[in-house]
């Protein structure tokens, strides 16, 4: 029983240019302790999707036109009640986003704000929310905790905020935690230190992960299986052995063939040429067949729709589900 | 005479740090550069790594002049910049250029392509008429791979990869000789990285370019680079060939730095062994004595603390490092998978 399945999910952003399809029917689902890595380059739909699930799309301009997310069997995300939600969300499902510089407080004590969750959710005493406070962010690798409560986030470096992010996060044992590019502020060797942490405490607690990442190979390590995103949809998902080692759509060959390090030196890299496609057009066929080198006739004109080519394997390349293509 | 085109000799950029309302006095000093040694060859590729805070940037602007280092010398094709002064010094510019990481800010939002390419070829060579700019600006356009037909667009017209082609054109319409590019493709996607990467490639080929290029990615600076030299905290601690400081790093931070790089491959991901620095880098106003590595350092002893090590190579080679146990350490990064 999976504790979250998504289905044909579509958000939309209505502005004066027009509708921008952000997310154009996204199906997924994710089992419980499951790490699933979710791909794309900027505009490609996978922090909106994954925002639409836990209502943080500003509407307007977004809304969400349609879909389901069942949570844990029984509530759907995106048509329960506002308050069923805020029992879920913070509680059960928790987020880090990438900028740990822009999602703390400024003006708040580190420890008001991460006891926050513990006051809200599970009605603590604040006394004992602060001992747990402390605990969270001994755990996070945090030194001399008890008097960092009381520091501000600017007396914090990056890394360390993002560490302060993730005590806050897991402070209520969540059941999932969604990462939006946790590490893409941070230097390397800082990047390093972070995933291990998440994947340490996904250990502890048992917990789902979604990471999303524009980061082939940062979600290379760390995920069970991918989603690779383009333009709205998901175009390739499987495990992730078989994404990197047996790629079957051509716009995830492309990816992996254009990350620099693989060719011998002085060679050129791979490009996929031209830019993503504006969003606010339709799109009719593969969003993906003016770029791409495989390209025939029909891919232009015939809906793509995800579909399995091997057990757990889906693409939604046309001419691979068609011709069999290798690519 | 040297035979170096871009020779460096022991650049110190320091930023003071003031305190008081009525009496301004400086408590300290934020050593972003300090006593960096550096030559270049012309047309060599030349990659600078390092986190962010270890001075890529500063060192970057201070060899440009755009800030004005502390002390110390830069010599361009033997002319020494850092003693040049007012106009001398600006019209010397058209020999080094920067291309700077966003390209959303580095652009003025109210010039066409056209308006920004012309007043960078008439800062420098005021003769240029009407008729010339044009098909000048043209050919500019095409070098870097943009239509001509987007002569007359504005910045918010171009996605990011097209405005890190205008600002490269920008960079090269006086024909520079030395480049620096500061992250320059670090604000951009995976497919569209690998667009301006071949192009800053070909460009540097094509026009004999010295071409520092300044990033901390190291898969992008492997690729792309000649050389590689590791910076930390203001100091440059590795320097060598591209291949040899990625396969066979000497320094320990350079290991450490190279075994966090992320490859996509989800099995050797998996089996290799990270050596995970602990704590963050420490601040640049006062770094620690002796090494400015040793408290983060897995290899540390006591000296490590007492004395700053010098430059030094295993082999009389151009692979050098500054570390005082670089003799007892395994070169290489130790259990790789």
């Amino acid at each position: 029983m999976p504790l979250l399945t998504v289905e044909d999910l579509k958000t939309s952003f209505h502005t004066r240019e027009g509708i921008t399809a952000a997310v154009n029917g996204v199906s997924f689902r994710i089992e419980h302790g499951e790490t699933l890595g979710i791909v794309g380059e900027s505009g490609s739909g996978k922090s909106v999707g994954c925002y639409s699930l836990v209502d943080l799309i500003p509407r307007p301009p977004g809304k969400i036109e349609s879909g389901k997310a069942i949570f844990d069997n029984t509530t759907d995300l995106l048509s329960c009640s506002h308050s069923t939600l805020q029992g879920i969300r913070g509680k059960r499902i928790a987020m880090i986003f990438q900028d740990p510089m822009t999602s703390l407080n400024p003006y708040m004590r580190i420890g008001d704000q991460l006891i926050e969750p513990l006051l809200i959710h599970f009605d603590m005493k604040r006394k004992q929310a602060i001992r747990k406070g402390i605990e969270a962010l001994e755990e996070v690798g945090i030194h001399d905790a008890e008097n960092r409560m009381r520091s501000f986030p600017h007396e914090f470096s990056g890394g360390m905020r993002q560490r302060v992010m993730i005590a806050m996060a897991l402070i209520t044992e969540p059941d999932l935690l969604i990462a939006d590019e946790p590490t893409t502020a941070l230097d390397v060797t800082v990047q390093a230190q972070i995933l291990e942490l998440i994947q340490r405490e996904q250990e502890n607690l048992g917990m789902a992960v979604i990471l999303i990442s524009h980061d082939l190979a940062v979600v290379s390590g760390f995920c069970d299986r991918v989603n690779i995103m383009y333009a709205g949809r998901i175009f390739e998902t499987g495990p992730t052995e078989e994404i990197f080692y047996n790629p079957q759509h051509p716009y995830n060959r492309a990816l992996q063939k254009s990350i620099p390090g693989l060719q011998a030196k002085g060679e050129e890299l791979y490009t996929i040429k031209g830019m993503p496609p504006d969003l606010s057009k339709r799109v009719t066929g593969c969003p993906f067949s003016s770029r791409c080198e495989y390209a025939v006739d029909y891919c232009s004109q015939e809906p793509i729709r995800l579909a399995e080519t091997s057990p757990g394997h889906s693409t939604a390349c046309l001419r691979v589900q068609k011709e069999n293509l290798t690519v | 005479m040297s035979d170096y085109f871009l020779e460096i000799k022991d650049l110190k950029t320091h930023f003071p740090v003031e305190r008081g309302i009525f009496f301004r006095h400086e408590v300290g000093r934020v050593k972003a550069v300090d006593g960096v040694n550096l030559s270049q060859s012309q047309g060599e590729i030349l990659g600078l790594v390092g986190e962010s805070g270890c001075g890529k940037s500063t060192l970057g602007r201070s060899i440009l002049q755009l800030i004005r280092p502390s002390s110390g010398e830069v010599m361009l094709d033997g002319k020494s910049l850092t003693r040049m002064q007012g106009e001398a010094l600006r019209l010397a510019r058209a020999d080094f250029q920067m291309i700077f990481q966003d390209p959303f800010a580095s652009l003025n939002p109210r010039m066409t392509v056209l308006d920004a390419l012309s007043e960078a070829m008439l800062t420098h060579n005021k003769a240029l008429s009407e008729q010339e700019l044009k098909p000048t600006v043209t050919g500019l356009m095409k070098r870097v791979g943009l239509s001509p037909q987007y002569l007359r667009k504005y910045p918010h017209e171009f996605s990011g990869g097209q405005r890190q082609r205008i600002a490269i054109a920008r960079a090269l319409a006086v024909n520079p000789k030395l480049l620096v590019a500061d992250e320059p493709v670090s604000a951009l996607d995976v497919s569209i990285q690998a667009q301006i990467i071949n192009l800053l490639a070909q460009l540097a080929k094509e026009m004999d370019l010295t071409l520092i290029f300044i990033s901390h990615d190291l898969s992008v600076v492997k690729h792309i680079s000649d050389r590689i030299a590791v910076m930390y905290l203001g100091r440059i601690v590795e320097l060598g060939p591209a291949e040899e400081v990625f396969s066979n790093p000497l320094h320990p931070y350079t290991k450490a730095l190279v075994s966090a790089v992320p490859t996509a491959d989800p099995h050797s991901e998996r089996q290799r062994k990270r050596i995970i620095l602990p704590g963050d880098p420490p601040s640049a106003m006062n770094p620690p004595p002796g090494c400015p590595f040793h408290p983060r350092c897995p290899y540390a002893i006591n000296d490590c603390s007492q004395t700053l090590p010098a430059f030094d190579s295993l082999d009389g080679s151009h692979h050098q490092a500054s570390c005082i146990r670089l003799r007892e350490l395994e070169p290489g990064v130790p259990n790789q998978a």
